[in-house]
């Protein structure tokens, strides 16, 4: 019961995922030694082993919900990683989700993008953009870090290195500054 | 301001918990003490020294104090008490009451036991005749110590807080909290700043992980 506490503090989405056998192991022994008891109880009669019975079962029933709220509270995270951070995750990310939850940030992804396509008339509406009410159309952002080739609408690109600062148009950085490639300055 | 993760909220402080709120989990994990009143066999094997031996099955022994974690405690309660019957912690009964109700403000609450509000409120569970004293007493405290909960979290901006949340028990921490973000979201309005994109927390986070994790 004492490793389940583990799990609560660690709620950080970089834990990976592959500790969490030893709680399962632990639910199946617990598991066992419930079914164990209750056939006693009920075949040999011994009725003074319910209390043993339902602390047993108070334990799984903990165990399950230990697990299952961490596991959900998981999902939370990696939903709000759509959000905060886009569609294409980092592979280091990735590396610390498990199959099932890059397969459900798939489908979240696919729902979103359903959804959106749904609004706004022909071309749908990206309401993943622009969560601060922008001032401007064109925007002032400093490279954090070396990217790369950069292309503009026009078919000019800009070259990314460290500390060059650019004059780009909003939409097409505020994926990059949320990922913390560029940052935004204000004048 | 664009956060987009949700937590599940703690129900602790209405009817039930929330079964998958992390906090309520926490929280049912503190102690209280307990009287068994049936034997228990088997489980002697975890609290050594109160089993009754091999004879006896390794039984806890009808009548032990014990002290079990609220989820346990809570699972184990029946009406008839068949089981366990529980006892008021000390920080709920008639002695502390008169302290919160002298003055609330100077009790440290975190050291009580930092769920205090959120473990009186399920401790209701347990039809102790004095369920009545302890919903006054938790409602009084509160409002005592709420005005300068605000008062702080409101004027403290930019400033090493810890000195104000350290006598705060957990729900009181996350209303400073939110008061904080809030004037946090305000000054940066008035400062012009509210249109700025940031890097996503979650982005920074990991870089500020990532640099710990190579140093250390």
């Amino acid at each position: 019961m004492v490793i389940i506490n583990r799990y609560k503090h660690a709620n950080q989405l970089l834990v990976g995922f592959e500790n969490f056998p030893y709680a399962e192991i632990h639910i199946f022994v617990l598991f066992f030694l419930y079914i164990l008891t209750r056939n006693e109880v009920k075949s040999g009669g011994r009725s003074d082993l319910i209390p043993t019975i339902k602390f047993r079962h108070c334990s799984l029933l903990r165990n399950r919900r230990c697990a299952v709220a961490y596991l959900y509270d998981r999902l939370l995270r990696i939903r709000a990683l759509r959000w905060e951070y886009g569609s294409v995750l980092p592979n280091a990310l990735r590396f610390h989700m498990s199959a099932e939850e890059v397969e459900w940030f798939n489908h979240y992804k696919k729902s979103l993008a359903t959804y959106m396509r749904s609004l706004g008339g022909d071309e749908g509406l990206d309401i993943t953009q622009d969560m601060k009410p922008p001032k401007s159309l064109y925007i002032e952002v400093r490279c954090l870090k070396d990217y790369g080739e950069f292309e503009v609408d026009d078919g000019t690109s800009v070259l990314l290195k460290k500390n060059s600062q650019h004059f780009l148009p909003r939409w097409k950085c505020e994926q990059l500054v949320r990922q913390g490639v560029l940052e935004h300055v204000l004048s | 301001m664009s956060e987009a993760y949700f937590r599940v909220e703690s129900g602790a402080l209405g009817p039930e918990e929330n079964f998958l709120s992390l906090d309520d989990i926490l929280m049912s994990h503190e102690k209280l003490p307990v009287r068994t009143e049936t034997a228990m066999p088997r489980l002697g094997a975890f609290l050594l020294e109160r089993s009754g031996g091999a004879e006896t099955d390794h039984a806890i022994p009808q009548g032990s104090k014990l002290e079990l974690p609220l989820w346990l405690a809570k699972g184990l309660f029946d009406n008839k008490r068949r089981i366990i019957s529980v006892e008021l912690p000390k920080i709920y009964q008639q002695g502390w009451r008169t302290v919160f109700s002298a003055d609330a403000n100077v009790v440290d609450l975190h050291k009580l036991g930092p769920h205090f509000y959120g473990f009186g409120s399920q401790l209701l569970h347990f039809d102790s005749p004095e369920n009545a004293d302890i919903s006054e007493s938790l409602l009084q405290t509160f409002i005592g110590r709420f005005r300068r909960i605000m008062d702080s979290s409101q004027n403290a901006y930019n400033e090493d807080t810890s000195a104000l949340v350290a006598r705060l028990d957990e729900m009181e921490r996350g209303l400073f909290q939110t008061g904080q973000k809030g004037l946090n979201d305000f000054q940066c309005w008035e400062k012009g700043q509210a249109s700025q994109i940031t890097a996503s927390s979650l982005v920074q986070n990991y870089k500020k992980r990532k640099l710990t994790d190579m140093e250390g």
